[in-house]
């Protein structure tokens, strides 16, 4: 992918920011330019929102056919994450013991390298999940 | 609106089919089709071609002009149009053709589906088939296809909704009929146990637990009801054809464990039939995961939620059994060539409703259902078939 289709979104993938619904309060990750619930009485109304960095694992996986971009990270654990905005997440759960991930574990939002894009000189970043007292 | 009748059915074998092109395919499905309900071709006045991606698999855009001019259609300006809603493509290719022929748009309309996979390395396909999910938000950081249904899997077994064993034995049942299909790409039974020690791709599920890739095609013929014995003494009503849509990314939903597209597709089409889960004799249900065919036949209401799996493990879903799930094989057994696969499970719903099953057939089967989901049920689309 080209450099600039990354950069775009570098608000959502490096500060997890999302949006809030003016109209309901709703909040939603990543951004949307309306509120599926109000839509219309929504438009022009929706903010900017940072998703607090914490949440817990609400489902996870062990992948071990990766494509080519994460190939030499396998096998790695990906997880949807319940953030403590209510919302979900999915990312990578990173400096664990594979063994030991399970639902419910808490979890707070790093800063990583994402998958590698080399071939085309670019190193792309963005949040994964670490157990939360790491 | 009229009523739509199926009039021809064709489908190539499935499997790695390295001396046929994506061509080649489409061509001998299109063919067979019209053969089985007797067109010179000069009668047929519109196609919708079922295709998810042969601009990154065959470097081939605009294959619905490839098709038409290949097919000898070309030569009288019959209109194609290519539709793409990833593995859903066929089945919501079928439902514009049936939209057409209710319309009184179009009267001998072909719907074909076609994807020929193994021109690329497997891992190269299988990013293809990330793209069915949200590149930027779910591929970008890390899950795979397969791992996306890992995790419906991993809620399944911790809400206790289905054991690991019953989510398995999706892959026993389809394998058991695919062994009586001769167009599968996999003809062999196997047994729990082989899905569940075969090699891991996103834990918890196995390489049995997810369909293979496939080249292959399928297609068929349709048109007014009331036209419809002009061209064949055993035409097959399309009693419904719902489709329905759901968030693109899996984690943009509250609950995992129901796909409200499935949900809603059906209730539309029972609607629209007239009829009830309980009226289904056989079904083809999208089964590109285990998780997901088992899941689907919850959301059909085929089963009640939590006890598809026991129903599946207990035989309930064999020949013979409630009601007759994937007897083509489903995608696990049979294959999955994306495009083709919502207009495969068509086909095999009109061998059975014909009695034209074979080995597989069902007996007396009046309504037979067709269930094909795109990506993580971000599409889908619930046809019903009935004999007359
Ligand atoms: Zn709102």
């Amino acid at each position: 992918m080209s450099v600039a289709r990354h950069w775009r979104e570098t608000p959502g993938r490096y500060n997890l920011v999302g949006t809030k619904c003016g109209n309901c309060g709703r909040i939603y990750f990543p951004r949307r330019s309306i509120c599926p619930e109000c839509r219309r009485a929504s438009f022009g109304k929706m903010e900017q929102y940072m998703l607090k960095d914490h949440g817990t694992v609400f489902t996870y996986s062990v992948v071990h056919e990766a494509s080519a971009d994460n190939n030499n990270l396998k096998p790695y654990a990906i997880a949807m994450i319940r953030m403590d905005d209510g919302v979900l997440v999915t990312g990578q759960l990173v400096d664990v013991d594979l063994d030991k991930v399970e639902i419910g574990m808490p979890v707070r939002a790093v800063l990583r390298k994402l998958g590698d894009e080399s071939h085309i000189a670019t190193i792309n970043y963005g949040y994964k999940f670490v157990p939360k007292d790491k | 609106m009229r009523e739509v009748a199926i009039i021809g059915v064709g489908i190539t074998k499935f499997g790695e089919l390295w001396d046929a092109s994506f061509r080649d395919l489409g061509i001998e499905a299109g063919l067979k089709a019209m053969n089985d309900a007797n067109l010179t071709g000069s009668e047929v006045d519109g196609m919708f071609i079922g295709n998810m991606s042969s601009g990154s698999f065959i470097a081939q855009h605009h294959i619905s002009a490839l098709i038409a001019d290949y097919s000898g259609m070309a030569s009288q300006n019959v209109p194609s149009t290519r539709v793409e809603a990833a593995g859903a493509s066929g089945g919501v290719a079928f439902r514009q053709a049936v939209m057409a022929v209710a319309s009184g748009m179009h009267d001998i309309v072909v719907v074909g589906g076609a994807e020929k996979m193994t021109d690329v390395s497997d891992e190269a396909a299988n990013s293809i088939l990330d793209s069915a999910t949200d590149q930027q938000w779910e591929a970008m950081f890390g899950a795979t296809f397969p791992s996306l249904y890992a995790m419906i899997a991993r809620r399944f077994m911790h809400e206790k909704i289905a054991t690991r064993e019953e989510i398995a034995s999706m892959a026993v049942n389809s394998h058991a009929h695919g062994a009586l299909n001769p167009d599968a790409q996999f003809r062999k039974a196997i047994t729990l146990d082989t899905v569940l020690r075969s090699s891991m791709v996103s834990d918890p599920l196995t390489v049995f637990d997810c369909a293979p890739i496939s080249d292959g095609a399928a297609a068929v013929v349709l048109c007014p009801l009331d036209a419809a014995k002009k061209y064949t003494d055993r035409p097959i009503k399309v009693t419904a054809s719902a489709q329905a849509s759901d968030t693109l990314a899996l984690f943009q939903r509250n609950d995992i464990t129901t796909f409200g597209a499935t949900a809603a597709a059906a209730k539309r089409a029972y609607s629209s039939a007239k009829i009830k889960a309980e009226d289904i004799s056989v079904a083809e249900v999208h089964d590109h995961f285990t998780i997901e065919g088992i899941m689907a036949l919850q959301d059909l209401g085929l089963f009640k939620k939590g006890e598809a799996g026991k129903a599946v493990k207990d035989g309930q879903a064999a020949i013979g059994g409630k009601v007759a799930v994937n007897t083509s094989g489903g995608l696990k057994a049979r294959g999955n060539p994306i495009g083709a696969t919502g207009v495969a499970q068509i086909v095999e719903i009109t061998k059975q409703l014909r009695g034209d099953a074979d080995k597989r057939q069902v007996k007396d089967a009046r309504y037979g259902l067709a269930h094909n989901s795109g990506g993580t049920g971000s599409t889908v689309v619930v046809s019903i078939m009935e004999a007359l």
